[in-house]
């Protein structure tokens, strides 16, 4: 695989095989030295348009456990304010010698745009409200960890909130799909994207009412501007009708797990304490971020010869 | 030394001829079967060819003053002449903008110093295009300015597009409306369509066009002014404007060669090359665009031609200017698209145009003797492949890059002046 931008692009195929390699990369993270030589020789960029913690610290701590150079490009300290354009940013690190990026930017379609002016490989770790592959990965291995099983075959899977703005929602909707789950999507008329019809999903104007049905509830969070937009009247009443409250949590069937891509917003889409929820994989939606992402830089970077290094240690 | 065109069908007041065309000091001055040439004359092959009234683009972006980075009136024109145009209406959103007298005169001057199209100012319906205070329309008016338009926005604000038909009623000039109420397309990158949504982009409703469509037609109702709408884009306008022509209202319509063409799924590449305002739509849209067009709901082709330099389209799909190139492709665009006789595609493209723009003293007529000759000669059948390098145009932005097109310019002549011949550009 040359580039791990979307969930569509990477197919079914694409999914289950970066799904089972991730064991083979949580294994390596229960070592006592979680470090493999795998991607010696590699480098990788970091090149974050847009603020992040977990997202760029997970793929960089990922990077270092296969043992691959990185580097790291943050806007505020770069040339971008003197004017430098993204194909010159772009072209620049190229010219160093670089293996991937790792690209987030605010608009949608950057890492396809970045991908006509380098050769290296483009890991979208999410572009505008279009995808975040990496984050839907993260769910999907964590969901299947939860349930102890592989297949998502009849497992309701509920999305609540900004459907409309969210780059992790289009993923998942696409990734939770492919591996045979119904999703809900529950949401106000106006966080939800126009035409939405033609997408396998069902609507849901009222998270009471798919409550009791949902094996997997993922909350999304809640940018306060979407109530100067005039897309919600205010935040209350949005935390209201599609916050997680205790009162919803103890209507969740006992099975039932939640999640969220954080980073929470408490006291608007989550009203309770995720300490206080028996099911709460939110945690270890954190904690197997770097184990994806080990698996995507060395699906994107290793070939084949450095299959068998996944099994040497570093010593350092 | 006269200009001879042999061997060409000339659309002619009494339908399609085979004739042999004779040009001396910027008139036709001999139309018969065989015109033998004398020495010294410029002969233009034209076997298989037409002769049609120049083109007329109710809708070009020049760029100067401004942008002369992206396109020059000097370029432009060039770009228009190898189209086959012999008249070109700036459009105002220069900068500074046309709504003043010294501006308007610019454009002119730098027209006439290209000498190979008219150029034809275009004026602003309100001060800099601000949608706040009306531009001195009967001033420019009396300095010949005969059509006003805010274009690259429409004029918001409902009392304001009052008045001005209203003050403009009596003036004999044109409105003419961008169409697009911009409350309802903040950020928009695209058409609102499943395509936007799947991609996390703002959309661009139908209804944003349709809203100030409807809102200009009853106002047209009310006032009795004359209003063109440019680049109409969607079914539901189309519908608006042959309702309100039936009704008799004094209402005139465009479409770009690209809104006949191509749609939204272009999009899904993010190449910003098929970002336009207003954007590529449904397959749907298409269709009652061409039938509007082929019905006369929709009176001419005018191109949007909008050029800019590649590190603004190398932007972000959300930040990449709006616009592509026109001139060039119109011809070959347009014909590939809809099927069109010779005679179809002179209303469309030259008589129909003229007349809105008020150039029918001198453009958009059909060949007879002691008429201007702004003419070309076009190949209704060539087939050719769109290649930036060959554009005269100073920008690259075409969205027709390795289509195969059906119809080519050969010659252009402007004013008696053999401008470009063989599709090659003699200025």
């Amino acid at each position: 695989m040359k580039h791990c931008r979307s969930i569509d692009e990477l197919g079914k195929e694409g999914l289950l095989r970066l799904l089972d390699s991730t064991d083979q990369m949580a294994e390596i993270n229960r070592r006592p030295i979680p470090k493999v030589p795998a991607l010696r020789g590699k480098t990788v960029v970091s090149l974050f348009f847009e603020d992040s913690t977990r997202t760029r610290l997970s793929f960089e701590t990922a990077a270092k456990r296969l043992s691959a150079e990185t580097m790291t490009f943050s806007v505020s300290t770069s040339s971008v304010n003197k004017g430098e354009s993204l194909r010159d940013t772009v072209e620049t690190i190229t010219d160093m010698g670089v293996h991937a990026f790792v690209v987030r930017h605010k608009s949608a379609g950057v890492p396809w745009q970045i991908a006509q002016w380098t050769n290296a490989s483009i890991i979208n770790a999410g572009d505008g409200a279009h995808q975040h592959p990496t984050q839907a990965l993260v769910d999907c291995y964590t969901v299947r960890e939860a349930i102890g099983r592989h297949s998502l075959d009849g497992l309701n899977v509920t999305i609540v909130g900004d459907i409309k703005h969210s780059r992790v929602a289009r993923s998942n909707i696409a990734a939770f799909t492919m591996l045979g789950a119904r999703v809900t999507l529950v949401a106000p008329p106006t966080l939800l994207p126009p035409h939405t019809g033609q997408w396998p999903v069902q609507i849901s104007h009222s998270l009471d009412e798919v409550l009791a049905s949902t094996d997997v509830l993922y909350m999304l969070r809640l940018q306060s501007e979407r109530m100067d937009q005039g897309l919600i009247p205010h935040l209350g009443e949005y935390g209201n009708r599609f916050g997680l409250t205790d009162v919803r949590a103890q209507r969740l069937q006992s099975s039932a797990v939640v999640m969220h891509p954080g980073p929470m917003n408490r006291g608007v889409e989550m009203h309770v304490d995720p300490a206080d929820l028996p099911n709460s994989l939110i945690h270890k939606q954190v904690a197997n971020g770097v184990s994806v992402r080990m698996a995507v830089l060395f699906d994107v970077l290793a070939r084949g010869a450095e299959v068998n290094s996944l099994k040497e240690e570093v010593v350092a | 030394m006269s200009v001879v065109i042999s061997g060409a069908k000339v659309l002619t007041e009494s339908g399609e001829q085979r004739l042999d065309v004779r040009i001396d000091n910027e008139l036709i001055s001999e139309m018969s079967a065989n015109i033998t040439p004398s020495a010294g004359d410029v002969v233009l092959s034209a076997q298989g060819c037409h002769v049609l009234p120049g083109f007329v683009d109710l809708h070009t972006h020049l760029r100067e003053p401004g942008k002369e980075d992206s396109e020059t009136i000097e370029t432009g024109s060039r770009a228009g002449a190898k189209g086959g145009y012999t008249a070109l209406v700036a459009m105002p959103n220069t900068t500074p903008a046309q709504d003043s007298i010294p501006i308007i005169e610019f454009v002119r001057a730098q027209g006439l110093r290209a000498g190979l199209v008219e150029v034809v100012p275009s004026g602003c319906i309100t001060v800099g295009r601000a949608g706040v205070a009306l531009a001195p329309l009967a001033e420019l008016a009396r300095n010949g300015v005969k059509i006003f338009t805010d274009d690259g926005s429409g004029v918001q604000d409902p009392a304001i597009m009052r008045r001005a038909m209203e003050y403009s009623r009596e003036l004999g000039i044109t409105l003419a409306q961008h169409c697009e109420v911009s409350a309802l397309t903040a950020g928009a990158v695209m058409n609102e369509c499943s395509c936007s949504s799947e991609m996390g982009v703002p959309g661009w409703p139908a209804l944003a066009e349709e809203l100030m469509v409807h809102r200009d037609i009853e106002l047209a109702k009310l006032t009795g002014a004359r209003i063109h709408f440019l680049h109409l884009s969607t079914a539901g306008s189309v519908h608006l404007v042959r309702e309100a022509k039936k009704a008799g209202l004094p209402i005139t319509a465009e479409v770009t060669p690209h809104h006949l063409s191509l749609t939204e799924e272009l999009l899904k590449s993010f190449d910003s090359t098929f970002k336009v305002n207003p954007p590529l739509r449904s397959a749907a849209d298409i269709e009652a665009l061409k039938e509007g067009l082929l019905d006369g709901t929709i009176d001419a082709i005018a191109t949007d031609h909008a050029p800019h330099v590649k590190r603004d389209k190398e932007l972000p799909l959300d930040q990449a200017p709006p616009g592509m190139l026109g001139l060039e492709t119109a011809l070959g665009v347009v014909l590939s698209a809809v099927p069109m006789s010779a005679t179809q595609l002179a209303a469309v493209m030259s008589t129909n145009p003229a007349r809105i723009a008020g150039l029918s003293d001198r453009h958009g007529m059909l060949a007879a003797i002691g008429r201007p000759a702004n003419l070309c000669v076009v190949d209704l059948d060539a087939q050719w492949n769109v290649d930036p390098k060959q554009l005269a145009s100073k920008s690259t932005n075409t969205p027709f890059v390795g289509r195969m097109l059906r119809g080519k310019v050969r010659h252009t002549i402007f004013e008696g002046v053999v401008v470009v011949n063989e599709g090659v550009a003699q200025r």
